[in-house]
Order: structure tokens, then C-alpha cells, then sequence
């Protein structure tokens, strides 16, 4: 009996040993790809700010007064006025379209038969 | 086995012998004693000898693992938070609709190992091909001269780097940089101020603002843990672009060596546009002027709207008037001395031009012509003292609480001694100089009800809190005064259909370096509220030494200068803001009381 027990505790042991080795390898993969990602993450976040700093550049209100100003001819785009203010009223809203009846349907005389007169 | 106590063999013999028998037994009993005492001590000093071990061990472990600590250099702990700020850089600056004015971006910093450098002499040309402002010759010197570490370039363009690159020499090198950029270019340069880099190292560079809000909220932009939340100004982009596209036509035009402009909101103290001309490109920060005999004024990073210290003028009427008002010596329509000239002491107190509106005008005329007698008559009833304590309030005496670093280096000039010559030319804004932002502060304290508020350039959340310096009504008939020069006094040009604007205009002299003021040097400035029926808005603007020379007479005052630019600004801005603009109702005939 007392064989069998140290033959399976040492098995067991053999056993706990190779899943602790696998856990280990496994952790530090996990470990590596999470720093892997986060590098990615930052490189990405700093090419997000490069892009919203150009977009900002392209955006500056120099640069688009003078494309304003160079595509009149296609735009039209003058600055605001005072004037342009318009009132809710003035906006035409499109009619409200009534649907159209399908299937017109007799009813008329109904209530009196539906009351057994 | 256990022995008996009395073996009947020995205790027989004992017996036959004559011993006593009990001896054998106490003999037994004390072996036996022995042999038991024997066996604990062995298991206690086992026990100890475990325990001692188990001690040695756990604190072994301990000690090991706090000596590997102390030992070991300390790392990141690799798996940290999702969402982490991984970059910690400093926080963007953004308009008040979150448009970008301030951001950072990464770029590269230029060092060399002279002496890993396989060709130094080489390296330094195809360097100054590279960069023209470098000189071969000096850097030559410093790679040959034995030093170990020279710095190149603080900043790299990616061209500029690819470059270098190609010159392949292993004693240059590159250290990561994180470098301010300002998209807009010149835009509210002022405000920004502008960066440098501080404590330099080969891995990073500390960026520290130099100048402006950059530099006042220094520690707020560097605080790690608000990196990733921008600091949201007041400032709205495209109203700052339209007021600097205006006053900047409007100095060409009127040939003035510089202008400010501020645009506030009254109810919530926000500055929504803060211009200064001429200006700068914050990227590219010029250097302060050393000449000792410029003015401080002639160097384009001055702010004339915050650090610009002027004798206002005339813009400062509205406070004798409403002071007068507010203490009951006089209403809109009570007459008061106007007779030009006025003689007190040694002094002539004259009006504009030599005029004479007197002898007797109504307050609201005294502001609307803008009659200097008039004005020191009722500072004259006001008093010294009271006088004093109002513009205290107004904060003409203290610098304006405004988040720049130069604001409070801009402290008001306030007359020493404060007898009643210092009343009257106070009361019409000699004497005293403050800067435009000042009067923006006091001239929103109208606007807003009689309701004080500071000043600022960060973007208010929920209500706001001032300080009452007037009543409603007072502020009421003042801004109603200043609506009646708008209409029919010296700012005709500021009407703006729509708009109702009230306002009140300013020409001051310019003084000597040697004491005395200029005859052809003036400051003008309009100070304005609209619209006048619900006052919102507030907007001063000043142009340094213009001239209207347009018809054939050269001329110099406030209306025909500052007044025209601020009408332009209001034009294009109102709309911007979303203020529509409204019909006035037609002027009511004056009610005129008659007695029986």
C-alpha cells in the first residue's frame, strides 16, 4: 500500500510541476502581448495627436479665408452678416402629403345592423 | 517494559538480608523518574529545534526578498490598467468648442559622441549643408576639441532627420523630443505666450511655458494626472480670427503702430477674443528687445491689451456720471456747469477743440458730447474719496486677476496724492492709467447690471458670482447714456443696424518719456456694450497712434478711428455669436412734465 502512495504523490508532484512550468511560459506570453499592445496603443495615440494637430493645422482660419477667398467662383462663401438672419417662418416646410385611400369601404347603414334593427 | 517498583525477588532478598524493602522501591521510582524526564527533554529540545529552524527560514525569506528589493533597480509593473495614459506629455489648450490652439507633437533632438565619431571633420560640412544656420567651422572645433557629448539641434524636422541618417556617421545621435506646436500660427499668440524646453536629457525634454497662459498655468498643464483633459480657454477660434482680421485691416488703414482689442462676455466674465497687434508667432517666439531706450511697446510679444498701461481718456466719463447717479447728486437729465473753460487754480480745464457746450448741459449730454467740464463738475460733488473708492471697485487699482503670466506685472498707474485737480482729470481719464482690460472689467460691471465680475480666460461652468458696485437702475440709465453717444454724440460711426450699440470714445495724448504729452501722438480707444437694450457683450478696442487721413484734414480722435474698427468687429462677430440682430422700436417722443 504504502508504495502505491509514494509512487502517485510523486506522479502528482511530476504533474503540479509540469502545470506550474506551463502556467509560468503562459503568464510571461500574456505579460509580453500586453506590453505589445500598449506599445501599439501609444503608437497609436501619438499618431492620433499628430493627425488632430494637422487637422488643426489645415483647419487654421488663415488657411481657410484664403481658400475661401480663392474658390469664390465655384463657393460663393462670403462671411456672415447680420442680415442673413431669417426667421422660423420663413423656412417652407414641405406640405404634409396625405396617403392616398386604397380601398374605400361602404360604411355607411353599418351601426344600424350591428345593433339588430 | 516497565520495571516494577517492588520486584519480589529483590524486596524477599532485602528481607533476608535486613535491608529495608522501601529503598528499592524509592531506588526504582527514581530510575523510573529519570528515564521519563530523559525522554520529554529530548522532545522538547526537538521541538525548539523545529521551531527555531521554521523562524530561520520565514525570516530568511523575508530578509532575502526585501535585500533583492532594495537591490534590484525598480521596473513598471508590466500589467497595468487598460486605458493607462501611456504618454505623459502636456495637456492640450482648446477653444471654448474644444478646437485645438495648443498640442504637442513628437519629433527628435540632434546630439553627438564626438568621440565615437569616425570622420568629425566630414561630419561637420555635410551637418551645415543640412542645417544652413550651423557653422562648419565651430562645430568642427567642438567635435575635436575632447568633449564627449555636444548638442546639436534641439529639433528635427522628419526631412531634416532622414538626413542626417544618410550621413551615417555612429557618433550622432538621436533623443526622442516632445515639441509644442501651435497650428494656428499667430492667433491669439498673445494669450498662448509660448514654450522652451527646461531640464534637458537625451530620453526627453521638460517643456515649460515661457510666456502667457503657457507659463501662468504652468503646473495645471504639466499635472500628470490631468494630462489627458485639455484646459478649455474662453477664447472662441473663429471670433479670434474675424476681431484679428479687422483691427489688423483697421491699423493698416488708419496707419497705427498697434491695437488691442478685447471682447468679453458681461454676465460671465469669459474673454472671448483677446487681440494684441502687432504680433508673433508663438511656434517661433522672437526674442524681448534689449535696446534699453525702446519702449516696451515697440516689441511685438507686448500684450497692449493686458500689459498696456494708457491713460484711457474720455472712455472714463461713464464712472463719474454713474457714480453721480448711483449717490443721488444727479440724474440723466439734471443740467450741470459746462462752461468751457474752467478755471481751477493754476489750471485751464478745456473741452476738445477749444469748444464751449456750456453753460449749463444735461448729464446725459455731458457723456454724449463728451464734455470734459461737465465731467469735472460732478466728480467735484462725488468727491476725492468717493470717487477713489469706486474706481477701487472697478479694479482700477489693482492689476486685472487675468490668467497670464504679465497681467499681474500690469499694475494701474495711480496718482500718489489724490487732491482735487487729480478728481477732475481722473474724471475724464487723465492722470490715472490703466490697461484696456481694466476697462473692459468695469465697463462689463455696466453691462452687467451693476455686477462686478472677474475677469478670465477659461471657459465658466454654471452661474457666476460678482459684486454689486451699482444699482440695476444705475447701470441701466448708464449703459442708456452711452447708447445716446452711439446715436447722437461723438461714436455716429458705431452704429451698427441691429445691434444697438452704446459705447463711449476716448482720445488721450500720449505722454513724454520727459514728462509732458505728445500733440501728435494719441491713444484712442472706444469702449462699447451691445446690444444696449439687454447688454451682453462687451468690447474695447484701442489703436496706438492712428490717423485718419482720408478727407483732407489729418484726424486724430477716437471717432473717426477706434470707432469705425469696433463697428466692423461687431458687424462681422455679432453674427458669429448667434446675436441676431433687432429692429429698435422707433424713438419715443421726450414726455416733457408741465406744471400748472
Amino acid at each position: 500500500m504504502r508504495p502505491v502512495l509514494y509512487v502517485l504523490s510523486f506522479l502528482a508532484l511530476i504533474a503540479l510541476g509540469f502545470w506550474a512550468y506551463r502556467e509560468n511560459y503562459a503568464t510571461q506570453a500574456a505579460l509580453k502581448e500586453v506590453q505589445s499592445l500598449q506599445r501599439q496603443i501609444a503608437g497609436l495615440r501619438e499618431a492620433l495627436s499628430i493627425q488632430k494637430a494637422e487637422w488643426a493645422y489645415l483647419n487654421r482660419p488663415d488657411r481657410l479665408r484664403e481658400l475661401a477667398t480663392v474658390n469664390f467662383d465655384r463657393l460663393g462663401l462670403l462671411p456672415m452678416e447680420p442680415g442673413q438672419f431669417g426667421s422660423a417662418a420663413q423656412v417652407s416646410y414641405p406640405r404634409a402629403r396625405l396617403p392616398e385611400i386604397d380601398f374605400p369601404v361602404d360604411v355607411q347603414g353599418q351601426a344600424f345592423e350591428g345593433e339588430g334593427l | 517494559m516497565r520495571t516494577p517498583l517492588r520486584p519480589l525477588a529483590r524486596i524477599l532478598q532485602a528481607r533476608a538480608d535486613g535491608l529495608n524493602p522501601d529503598q528499592i522501591e524509592r531506588e526504582n521510582l527514581r530510575l523510573r523518574h529519570e528515564a521519563m524526564r530523559e525522554k520529554s527533554r529530548a522532545r522538547a529540545e526537538f521541538r525548539l529545534l523545529i521551531l527555531c529552524v521554521s523562524f530561520v527560514c520565514a525570516f530568511g525569506a523575508i530578509g532575502a526578498r526585501m535585500g533583492l528589493m532594495a537591490a534590484t533597480t525598480p521596473v513598471e509593473p508590466r500589467a497595468s490598467a487598460p486605458g493607462a495614459e501611456i504618454l505623459a506629455q502636456r495637456a492640450d489648450i482648446t477653444d471654448r468648442n474644444g478646437r485645438i490652439l495648443a498640442t504637442n507633437m513628437t519629433t527628435h533632438a540632434l546630439y553627438a559622441h564626438p568621440k565615437v565619431m569616425v570622420d568629425p571633420k566630414g561630419t561637420a560640412l555635410k551637418l551645415a549643408e543640412i542645417f544652413p544656420d550651423l557653422d562648419p567651422a565651430a562645430l568642427e572645433r567642438r567635435f575635436t576639441d575632447g568633449r564627449s557629448f555636444v548638442w546639436i539641434k534641439k529639433v528635427l524636422s522628419p526631412e531634416q532627420m532622414q538626413l542626417v541618417h544618410e550621413i551615417g556617421d555612429p557618433g550622432l545621435l538621436f533623443g526622442p523630443r516632445e515639441m509644442r506646436l501651435y497650428p494656428n500660427g499667430t492667433l491669439a499668440a498673445h494669450v498662448l505666450g509660448g514654450t522652451s524646453f527646461g531640464a534637458e536629457g537625451v530620453h526627453s525634454a521638460e517643456v515649460i511655458g515661457t510666456a502667457g497662459i503657457e507659463k501662468a498655468l504652468d503646473a495645471r498643464l504639466r499635472d500628470p494626472a490631468q494630462a489627458g483633459k485639455p484646459l478649455i480657454l474662453s477664447l472662441d477660434l473663429s471670433i479670434q480670427a474675424t476681431v484679428e482680421e479687422v483691427l489688423h485691416a483697421g491699423m493698416t488703414m488708419l496707419n497705427a503702430k498697434g491695437a488691442a482689442a478685447i471682447l468679453m462676455d458681461a454676465r460671465t466674465g469669459e474673454i472671448i477674443s483677446l487681440v494684441s497687434l502687432p504680433n508673433f508667432d508663438p511656434n517661433d517666439r522672437p526674442n524681448p528687445l534689449v535696446d534699453k531706450n525702446a519702449e516696451p511697446g515697440d516689441s511685438p510679444l507686448f500684450n497692449r491689451a493686458v500689459q498696456g498701461v494708457y491713460e484711457l481718456g474720455s472712455t472714463f466719463k461713464i464712472f463719474a456720471a454713474a457714480q453721480g447717479m448711483e449717490l443721488g447728486l444727479v440724474g440723466p437729465e439734471t443740467l450741470v456747469d459746462a462752461n468751457a473753460p474752467m478755471i481751477w487754480g493754476r489750471h485751464r480745464i478745456k473741452e476738445f477743440e477749444g469748444k464751449n457746450y456750456g453753460p449749463l448741459l444735461s448729464v446725459t449730454d455731458v457723456i454724449a458730447k463728451s464734455s470734459n467740464v461737465g465731467t469735472a463738475h460732478i466728480a467735484l460733488m462725488i468727491g476725492p474719496l468717493r470717487q477713489q473708492a469706486f474706481l477701487k471697485a472697478l479694479g482700477f487699482f489693482e492689476p486685472t486677476p487675468l490668467e497670464l503670466i504679465e497681467a499681474p506685472g500690469a499694475r494701474p498707474l495711480i496718482p500718489k496724492k489724490w487732491p482735487e485737480i487729480v478728481t477732475i482729470t481722473t474724471s475724464y481719464g487723465h492722470g490715472m492709467s490703466a490697461s484696456p482690460m481694466h476697462l473692459a472689467a468695469a465697463y462689463a460691471a455696466i453691462a452687467n447690471g451693476g455686477v462686478m465680475i472677474k475677469p478670465t480666460l477659461l471657459k465658466r461652468e454654471g452661474a457666476t458670482t460678482g459684486v454689486r458696485v451699482m444699482s440695476e437702475a444705475t447701470a441701466m440709465e448708464s449703459v442708456k447714456m452711452l447708447r445716446r453717444v452711439v446715436t447722437e454724440g461723438t461714436a455716429s460711426l458705431a452704429e451698427v443696424p441691429g445691434y444697438e450699440v452704446a459705447g463711449k470714445t476716448g482720445t488721450a495724448d500720449k505722454p513724454k518719456k520727459t514728462g509732458g504729452y505728445y500733440d501728435d501722438k494719441v491713444i484712442n480707444t472706444f469702449a462699447s456694450v451691445f446690444p444696449a437694450s439687454n447688454p451682453q457683450y462687451v468690447l474695447i478696442v484701442t489703436l496706438d497712434e492712428p490717423l485718419d487721413n482720408t478727407l483732407s484734414q489729418a484726424r486724430r480722435t477716437a471717432g473717426w478711428t477706434a470707432v469705425p474698427v469696433a463697428s466692423e468687429i461687431i458687424r462681422r462677430v455679432a453674427p458669429l455669436m448667434g446675436l441676431r440682430p433687432k429692429l429698435e422700436p422707433p424713438a419715443v417722443d421726450a414726455v416733457t412734465a408741465a406744471s400748472n
